[in-house]
């Protein structure tokens, strides 16, 4: 079942076409990886598909519902979640305390009142740190964390949110070789487990050719190539434009 | 109405005047253009908001009222903004220097204490009286225009606006200082990595805009005579240009002192009661519209990165309770040891308190400065006023109307400004304080004007200073406890995350905007429950307690007792309102001590006072 | 300046420290000023109440005991004005409180007064509702209202054959009421005058230039001011400039006050009919007598506010010996009819109003030798410019 749709969309900044044509799909419980070389226009697409920017044309959409210009935060209500390609925790909360903000956004409890929020359900926020491997970290300041691990927590306010759709922009960048697979395996087995669609971006090749499941080759905004992992590497322009650099 | 009908009729009868008052218009246009330009560029370089810069004008104007007599009119006016430069290289370099790294506020506060210094000094220097210069050497008729007498010195000051306004394009175009200022303008860091000598640059600037306020002040001496109010006079209008033509833009200063100068001078022709407001509406106006000013780029939102923030909220540690509670103590003991003067004092004190508290959910949680929270407070004050005058409320009601008018204030003005931030959301809020203070003073049939509205004394049970002191350590204590909490719960919380990482909290589904409207409404409840209770200590209310004194009293408290922590307005309080109370009595320059004091504090305790403490004790 | 500030610190050493001549406790008048934000009015008003002080205690003091004055500045906020009339009364023990230079303030030290039992003398502000609407058992004030003044002028302006008036008054309770006194006073003498235009500056703000060019667009024959202080030196330059007062009578409150008529110099419009204080020209034995100790003791002229400190000590002094007692209540009836001379000629608090009725003096101002001074005055007694009794009772609230 396709999950996630994206037709034709196109976005310039200025004399700059970001993102010039871009279709791509995404079904439920797939890995896509959308790659290509720095300023493809990776990241612009992501701020289209999750509502950060309004594309000047083409469509979005999600779950069988056109949501094209929808604001991110209604998305997210929808099920999209997403991390940054610069994580973005909220540093003066303790980390717990920020996968509980993201537990209470998303129970409707976001602007409660009733009692403080670290006393919202931290058993709940620690099963989840426990995932991604920061449960010893649950009370330090989330600005005090490594780069690695504020992406693991980003990850975690998101997995919080039980989210259908998942968009990770360089989820592993400023990690160690090992703690990517582990980081990329937990992911992945949600994936399977939970049906989550997963759309990423990675510069790491051993990342993409070990979890995706299908690929998609960006350049200069737009769709160079794209099909499973063993088709992608075969592909010629892909080899020049953006492998090329690996045969140097 | 009628007024403005013949006015009109009047101005169509005769459209030569339209154009002589355009022409009075523009040259207004070119003083504040002057000072509002040495504003901007500061800002743009080195992101100073800075409030001595009125007193910068000011000073130009004494030296030059001085100078004149030793050198002659046109040398007066150089050595009046030479003057006056050197004084901004010594302010930047013994003070601001210190300081650029602190926050931004800090920064705020350090150059208010240099408003207050320079105030005395000047008074000190130059005498209370008016300081009237000569005019103009070869300027001092008029010339016909269409039949109109204009002054010549005012087709002067129309040539000097474009004239500096070029001159400061040829700078910034054509010389590599200039260059490097652009560089350092858009981009702070890029320049720093370049390897530029960023000391001397922000040295240079800022002497620079010192130069020009000093030049624009000269230039007023043959309009004006020199006094101790023109600071603070010209500051607010400065803020003005400076916002509506976009933070940083030279030329859109230009364009925005040309819009204001003109309304002003049609202004006080069509609506001569209401030239207070009508500078704050078109700023408001301009900023609905356009959230960054006519030629101003929108403030990237910054933050969420990780290394930044500030640390967590805790709840509070056995000794802060335990403190808390014997504080509490003391405190309801105190009637038992005095009668007097210190119940009266505890009761501003305590109101102030909460006033500061509650302007601290706003900026230390919420994350949005305001420069005008005296709004919420005197809107309260005169909530319960009027509730008290035209509906014979008694007490206790007319106490709980002033939070419920006071939130409903702030519930305007957060739909009003939805879209700012910054800054921005910083000017708005001053014109938003402005304009009720316009209300206040001009609406005199039902505010009673600037006599304000008397007889607000407590009702019989609570007339004793000892039973208005508990009442309002009842009140105030809830109301402190109550933002305490508030600050810890997911609503408290997702502020905070939203001030740090608004993209973060959008795309998990919260709405920063939603958050942060309530949280102005309730701040400015907290603060009309403050104003309430001051209202009724004073037994009466007048217009300055919705001032920009207020609001500035309101930000040095929260400063002085630091931003991040939740104790620090109360203690700020304290010790801001303690110790301008033993100087009002004891000192005869005693804003010069305050001032002072104000500095030192700013540069030495980024943290506040409430920051030494945390860090005597060794937590983080 | 230093000097000044030198001298007024002898002062106040002076008056604090207690003398060893008198045994007893020295009775003790709260004042409350504008110190910082009005200087130009405080400085001279200081010095009055300081030389006032000084006669009073080298003449034995008030029933045998040292009179001393308390000084807080209110910084021009009326919330720390109330504040520290709590001070006074509960720390300092004052037995009275004085003083106030803006209206407002006056107003809330007043009501303070009222709700406190103490009395109050408000010696500077001018708003009628001290007296009037907002009056009460325990305030009194000395200066002439805004009403008296007005009425001091508009009798000279009926003398005009103008018709057309303008008006240009700061935009609060004071100018307001000046200009609502003046046209209700003008208008009953002469209902052929017509008000054609209003000006209403903000106060210490006037766009000086857009304001002369707005009063001009109406073609008045006549003007009426009322703005003072920074904005009074601004607009006359601009109407100066641009002929404003040529050909036109001007009618001015306040203008003759040595406070805002000194900073004009050789500006000073020729002509304008104003009420002020020609301090070098009054001659009479008992202006002669302060003049002379003024200079001897400040090596200065005094101004307007000198008068007005000055007289305030000798009033509280007079009722206190009055009442021969710093009871409230004794000291509120001593001060009700109470007569006492003054610098102007002998002066009573009404009892109906409790207005003093000082006077101002009125005349025309020029240059002379480079200076604005005041010529053709006659002192307006301040009995004569204040409505009958009957009104006066309904514009009171009766106890
Ligand atoms: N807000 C913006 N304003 C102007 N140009 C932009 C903006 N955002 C992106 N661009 C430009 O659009 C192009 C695509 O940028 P994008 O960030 O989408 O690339 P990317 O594929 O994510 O690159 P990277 O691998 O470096 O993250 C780049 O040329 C970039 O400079
Ligand atoms: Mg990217």
């Amino acid at each position: 079942m396709t999950l996630l749709a994206v037709d034709d969309v196109a976005k310039a900044f200025g004399a700059v076409a970001a993102v010039a044509g871009v279709s791509l799909s995404v079904a439920a419980g797939e890995r896509v990886a959308l790659i290509g070389p720095n300023g493809a226009g990776k990241t612009t697409c992501f701020n289209i598909i999750n509502g950060q920017l309004r594309p000047d044309r083409g469509r979005v959409a999600f779950d069988g519902r056109d949501v094209t210009g929808w604001r991110p935060r209604a998305l997210a209500r929808r099920g999209v979640g997403r991390t940054f390609q610069i994580s973005q925790t909220f540093p003066s909360l303790t980390v717990r305390e920020n996968v509980q903000m993201a537990m209470a956004a998303h129970g409707g409890r976001g602007a409660a009142i009733g009692r403080p929020l670290r006393r919202l359900d931290p058993a709940g926020a620690d099963a989840v740190l426990e995932r991604v491997g920061l449960r010893a970290d649950g009370d330090r300041g989330a600005g005090a964390l490594a780069y690695g691990d504020a992406k693991r927590l980003e990850l975690a306010m998101v997995l919080a949110q039980s989210p259908t759709l998942l968009l990770m922009d360089e989820p592993t960048a400023g990690m160690a070789a090992d703690e990517r697979h582990q980081l990329m395996d937990l992911v992945s087995r949600l994936a399977r487990e939970e049906g989550i669609g997963l759309l990423f971006t990675e510069h790491d090749m051993d990342v993409v050719f070990g979890h995706a499941d299908r690929i998609v080759v960006l350049d200069r905004g737009r769709v160079i190539a794209a099909g499973d992992p063993a088709a992608v590497r075969a592909d010629e322009t892909v080899r020049r434009v953006y492998l090329g650099l690996d045969d140097a | 109405m009628d007024s403005l009908i013949g006015t009109l009729r009047l101005l169509a009868e005769e459209p030569s005047f339209a154009v002589a008052q355009a022409l009075t218009g523009l040259a207004g246009a070119s003083s504040l253009f002057l000072v509002s330009a040495g504003l901007t560029i500061v800002f743009g370089v080195t992101r100073v908001v800075n409030f001595a810069h009125g007193s910068f004008f000011m000073v130009g104007a004494y030296v030059a009222v001085s100078a004149i007599t030793l050198v002659g009119f046109w040398p007066g006016m150089l050595v009046a903004a030479l003057a006056v430069g050197a004084l901004g290289v010594a302010v930047e370099v013994g003070i601001l220097r210190r300081i650029y790294r602190a926050p931004e506020l800090f920064q705020l506060l350090a150059t208010f204490g240099l408003v207050l210094v320079i105030q005395d000094a000047t008074l000190w220097l130059w005498g209370p009286e008016d300081r009237m210069g000569p005019r103009a050497p070869g300027l001092r008729g008029a010339v016909d225009v269409l039949g109109q007498p204009v002054p010549l010195y005012d087709l002067f000051l129309i040539a000097v606006g474009p004239l500096v306004l070029a001159l400061l394009w040829l700078v910034f175009r054509r010389t590599r200082w200039g260059v490097l200022v652009r560089a350092a303008t858009a981009d702070r860091e890029m320049t720093a990595a370049l390897g530029v000598d960023q000391k001397r640059l922000f040295t240079g600037v800022f002497a620079l805009g010192a130069l020009l306020a000093g030049l624009g002040g000269a230039l007023q001496v043959p309009r004006e005579a020199a006094n101790l109010h023109m600071d603070l006079n010209v500051i607010a209008e400065a803020f003005v240009v400076v916002v509506v033509g976009g933070m940083g833009s030279i030329v859109g200063a230009y364009l925005a002192a040309v819009l204001i100068g003109v309304v002003h001078a049609f202004g006080v022709l069509l609506f001569p009661k209401l030239t207070l407001v009508l500078v704050f509406l078109i700023m408001a106006a301009v900023l609905v519209v356009r959230p960054a000013g006519l030629l101003g780029e929108a403030p990237v939102p910054a933050g969420g990165g990780h290394g930044t923030g500030e640390p967590p909220l805790r709840p509070a540690s056995p000794l802060l309770k335990l403190a808390g509670a014997a504080l509490l103590v003391l405190l309801a003991l105190l009637p038992l040891a005095t009668e007097g003067y210190a119940l009266v004092l505890m009761v501003d004190v305590l109101a102030l308190a909460l006033f500061a508290a509650s302007l601290h959910f706003l900026m230390g949680v919420g994350g949005m400065i305001s420069f005008g929270h005296a709004a919420y407070f005197g809107i309260g004050a005169y909530g319960a006023a009027l509730a008290a005058k035209y509906l014979a409320a008694p007490m206790e009601l007319a106490l709980a109307f002033a939070p419920l008018a006071a939130a409903v204030a702030g519930l305007a003005f957060g739909w009003l400004c939805g879209r700012a931030s910054g800054v921005y959301l910083a000017m708005l809020s001053l014109a938003f304080a402005q304009i009720a203070w316009s209300v206040a003073v001009q609406w005199l049939e039902v505010t009673g004007g600037d006599n304000g509205i008397l007889g607000l004394w407590p009702s019989p049970w609570a007339a004793g200073p000892g039973a208005y002191y508990y009442l309002t350590l009842g009140l105030t204590t809830a109301g402190l406890l109550a933002i305490r909490w508030l600050a810890h719960t997911p609503f408290g919380q997702s502020l905070r995350a939203g001030r740090d990482s608004p993209r973060r909290a959008e795309a998990l589904g919260m709405s920063v905007g939603a958050r942060q409207w309530a949280a102005v409404a309730v701040a400015g409840a907290f603060a009309g429950l403050a104003g309430g209770l001051f209202a009724y200590a004073k037994g009466s209310v007048f217009p300055s307690f919705l001032a920009i004194s207020r609001s500035v009293d309101g930000l040095v408290m929260v400063l002085l007792g630091g931003v991040q922590s939740l104790t620090g307005p109360i203690v700020g309080a304290i010790a801001y309102i303690g110790l301008a109370d033993q100087l009002v009595r004891g000192v005869e320059y005693w804003r010069l001590v305050l001032g002072a004091t104000i500095i030192l504090l700013a540069v030495a305790f980024r943290g506040g006072l409430a920051g030494i403490a945390i860090r005597r004790a060794g937590a983080p | 300046m230093l000097r000044q500030a030198i001298l007024g610190l002898a002062a106040m050493v002076a008056a604090t420290a207690a003398g060893p001549v008198m045994a007893q406790e020295p009775i003790r008048i709260g004042e409350i000023n504008s110190y910082s934000g009005m200087a130009a009015f405080t400085v001279p008003y200081r010095q009055g109440w300081t030389l006032a002080l000084e006669e009073v205690n080298a003449a034995g003091g008030v029933l045998g005991r040292k009179l001393e004055v308390v000084a807080r500045d209110d910084g021009g906020k009326p919330e720390d004005a109330v504040r520290l009339a709590a001070e006074l009364v509960a720390n300092e023990k004052v037995a009275v409180l004085a003083g106030t230079f803006f209206s407002h303030i006056g107003l809330a030290v007043s009501d303070y007064a009222r709700q406190h039992k103490v009395l109050f003398l408000g010696s500077e502000p001018l708003t009628d509702a001290l007296t009037w609407s907002k009056g009460h058992r325990y305030a009194f004030r000395l200066r002439p209202s805004t009403y008296m003044q007005a009425a001091m002028l508009a009798e000279e302006a009926a003398k005009l054959p103008a018709r057309r008036w303008a008006t240009v008054a700061p935009n609060y309770e004071y100018g307001q009421s000046a200009v609502a006194a003046f046209k209700q006073l003008l208008l009953a003498k002469r209902p052929d005058v017509e008000f054609v235009s209003e000006q209403w500056p903000a106060q210490g703000k006037i766009d000086a230039g857009a304001t002369a060019q707005a009063v001009a667009l109406s073609r008045p024959d006549a003007i009426f001011n009322v703005t003072f202080g920074p904005d009074l030196g601004r607009f006359v330059r601009e109407g100066n400039t641009r002929g404003l007062f040529r050909n036109r009578a001007v009618v001015s409150l306040l203008t003759g006050e040595p406070e805002y008529l000194d900073p004009l110099k050789d500006e000073t419009p020729e002509g304008w009919i104003v009420t002020g204080y020609p301090w070098e020209s009054i001659d009479t034995p008992e202006h002669k007598t302060f003049r002379d100790a003024y200079r001897a003791r400040f090596n200065d002229y005094p101004r307007l506010g000198s008068v007005v400190g000055y007289g305030m000590i000798k009033s509280i002094a007079a009722a206190i010996a009055k009442a021969g007692s710093t009871d409230t209540e004794k000291l509120v009836d001593a001060m009700r009819g109470l007569t006492i001379p003054s610098p102007f000629g002998p002066m009573e608090y009404r009892a109906i109003d409790h207005q003093s009725t000082l006077g101002a003096y009125v005349g025309r101002t020029t240059v002379r030798d480079g200076k604005g001074i005041m010529v053709e005055w006659r002192y307006a007694d301040g009995a004569k410019y204040l409505p009958d009794d009957a009104t006066v009772r309904k514009l009171r609230p009766q106890e």
